[in-house]
């Protein structure tokens, strides 16, 4: 029962989708964009060289289909971006975090989680970031930017994210 | 025949049970094996009070033993309004023509006293109401404040007779318990709770998620993924002491030189003599299988797979190794030999197969499936058949954990709710039926189910 009201509540959520066919979880659907991230309200933009700055020219997170970790054209481009912008602030040092949506058990979702944000590390390295500067962690199921029990929360949660931290070397 | 009760001074502090003879010739029996439709009606008419200072004693272990036998499904405990005879005194017998003429096949009567040294003694008798006959009798003795132990020690006496296998109540759980900060964010702490859910406490507190836990067989020690250092880290934790402390340092030397110094380690199970761990490290080619030995200290890589090989978990037997794996393309279950050898794959049905835990029994291995929208709780068999059954589906399963009899599964359910799925542990047993929530205070997860405490 609750299953057939959530699976109306996702149909509705994706009308033109899948109007007439019954709910597919296991279908992934396009990576949604980001969600926007509260920007400080100045005029000027976030300072050149700060975490709000990478996050808002190079993009901190990129997203993966369902029970995936390869990356997706789109998600390398963002990569590209954040490589590009690690190369111009080399005292930077970033975190990548894998995250999965709650469609998993949990151990499943820790090794997976840790397979994204290797893919991302990886993809990191062969455009130039060294090694060094990056580590990485999954939190599996654990961390979801989005709650809901819907697949645009769900794909919003398969991703990685990436946190710069500048300022200190450890 | 009444018996005569023999009164033993218990020099040990503690619990005993002394067992007095009573045999009979064709014995009540709960048959547990096929799905209990029936349960047996059993009378328990409050425990006979000696004095004041145990009047409410009295009421309270009567309601322990009665709660813990109707949890069980097996038995049906008669209304207490329809008693028609008074049980004044532990060694009268009773008028089985007044339990019989209400359905009451089986009767408990039971006396609470309190002895010389302060602590608590309470007689009890079963009685087979056809056959006129006592079927246990026994006394125990026990420190006031472990006085529910007394209530669930009684109903394993009961169930073990009546089924033929040991109980399970007499137990405890860890669990993890489901919070929110002020700010929103998720907390997820281990907390501990008598089996019936009562004298709940935190192991860990708020500053850190806690995830996973496993007991050791000795009830002393359990393991469980910590993210104090930041990242997923097996830790293993004294229940004694609160003394925790990181299973292994990432990055080890020798035979664990493989592992990924920047990776995370996962849920770590005992093995049957408690001496070793099975647990999936990170290594630099994705997530293996690793014994820990912890005389030694050292860990040793038993699978050496490009896929994702997680979830290990000892046979009774401590022979072999079930785990789960990504290795043939979607999750499936896995069966090895204990030191990495002869891997066979045990399911084939459609679907992600993940979590498996080997039954205390040896023949059955618990497992979650996931297929289409659906999660499902369920069983297979470990010889290799892949014939399995279903006992739970629902929109969330995860995390099984067996009763140390292995007749009862306890594991995480999960159900959307408008703003996030809400997660409670839920029991069911192995025929699929008597299905209840675990009396957790709010949101839990991860069970893991102590052996019979001693």
């Amino acid at each position: 029962m609750k299953i057939k009201l959530f699976a109306i509540a996702a149909m509705t959520a994706f009308a033109t989708a899948c109007a007439s066919t019954p709910v597919e979880v296991e279908e992934p659907i396009p990576a949604p964009a980001p969600e926007p991230v509260a920007q400080p309200a100045e005029p000027a933009g976030p300072t050149a060289g700060s975490p709000e700055h990478f996050v808002a020219t190079a993009g901190d997170r990129v997203f993966f289909g369902y029970d995936r970790h390869d990356l997706s054209a789109e998600a390398r481009a963002t990569l590209r971006d954040q490589a590009a912008w690690l190369a111009t602030y080399s005292d930077a040092r970033i975190a990548i975090s894998g995250n999965c949506d709650e469609r998993g058990t949990r151990e499943y979702n820790l090794a997976l989680g840790a397979r994204r944000a290797n893919a991302a590390r990886d993809y990191l390295i062969s455009q130039g970031v060294d090694a060094s500067r990056i580590t990485t962690r999954s939190y599996g199921k654990e961390n979801p930017t989005c709650t809901e029990s819907n697949e645009s929360c769900w794909a919003i949660n398969r991703n990685s994210i990436t946190t710069v931290s500048r300022g200190y070397t450890n | 025949m009444i018996r005569t009760l023999k009164t033993f001074i218990l020099a040990v502090a503690s619990l005993l049970i002394v067992p007095l003879a009573a045999t009979a010739q064709e014995p009540l029996r709960v048959d547990i094996t096929q799905g209990h439709l029936d349960p047996l009606p059993i009378a328990l008419p409050e425990f006979v009070s000696t004095g004041e200072d145990v009047d409410e004693m009295a009421v309270e272990i009567t309601r322990v033993v009665t709660n813990d036998l109707a949890s069980s499904g097996l038995f049906a405990p008669t209304d207490p309004a329809a008693y028609i005879e008074v049980i004044e005194s532990v060694n009268q017998l009773p008028r089985f023509e007044d339990w019989r003429v209400i359905q009451s096949s089986a009767l408990l009567v039971g006396e609470v006293s309190r002895v010389e040294d302060g602590r608590l003694r309470v007689i009890y008798r079963l009685w087979d109401t056809r056959l006129q006959e006592q079927m246990i009798g026994g006394q125990l003795t026990v420190a006031e404040q472990n006085w529910r132990r007394i209530g669930h020690k009684i109903a394993d006496a009961v169930y073990e007779r009546m089924t033929g296998e040991a109980g399970y109540f007499d137990t405890r759980i860890v669990y993890v318990a489901e919070g929110r900060s002020a700010n929103g964010q998720t907390l997820r702490q281990l907390a501990i709770m008598d089996q019936d859910g009562a004298n709940p406490y935190y192991l860990t507190d708020r500053s850190y998620m806690a995830l996973l836990p496993n007991y050791s067989p000795s009830a002393q020690e359990i393991t469980y993924v910590s993210f104090l250092d930041g990242q997923a880290t097996t830790y293993i934790y004294d229940l004694d002491t609160g003394r925790q402390e990181a299973l292994f340092a990432s990055g080890g030397t020798g035979a664990a030189s493989q592992v990924d110094p920047d990776g995370q380690s996962l849920s770590a199970r005992f093995s049957p003599d408690g001496e070793r761990l099975a647990v999936s490290v990170e290594t630099r080619t994705g997530h293996d299988i690793h014994l820990f030995d912890l005389r030694t200290r050292s860990l040793e890589r038993l699978t050496r797979h490009p896929a994702d090989d997680v979830e290990p978990s000892f046979s009774p037997d401590g022979e072999r190794i079930v785990f789960s794996s990504g290795r043939s393309g979607g999750s499936q279950l896995y069966i090895m030999n204990a030191d990495g050898t002869d891997t066979q794959r045990i399911t084939f049905g459609e679907g992600r197969y993940t979590t498996p835990v080997w039954s205390p029994r040896g023949d059955l291995i618990a497992f979650t499936k996931q297929s289409g929208g659906t999660f499902s709780l369920g069983v297979v068999r470990a010889d290799g058949s892949g014939i399995e059954r279903i006992l739970f589906e629902g929109y969330y399963v995860d995390t099984p954990a067996w009763s140390p009899n292995g007749r009862v599964l306890l594991f995480t359910r999960g159900e959307p709710r408008a703003d996030a799925t809400r997660y409670e542990i839920w029991s069911v047993d192995l025929a699929g039926f008597n299905l209840r929530r675990l009396a957790t205070g709010g949101m839990a997860s991860d069970p893991a189910w102590s052996p019979l405490i001693d």
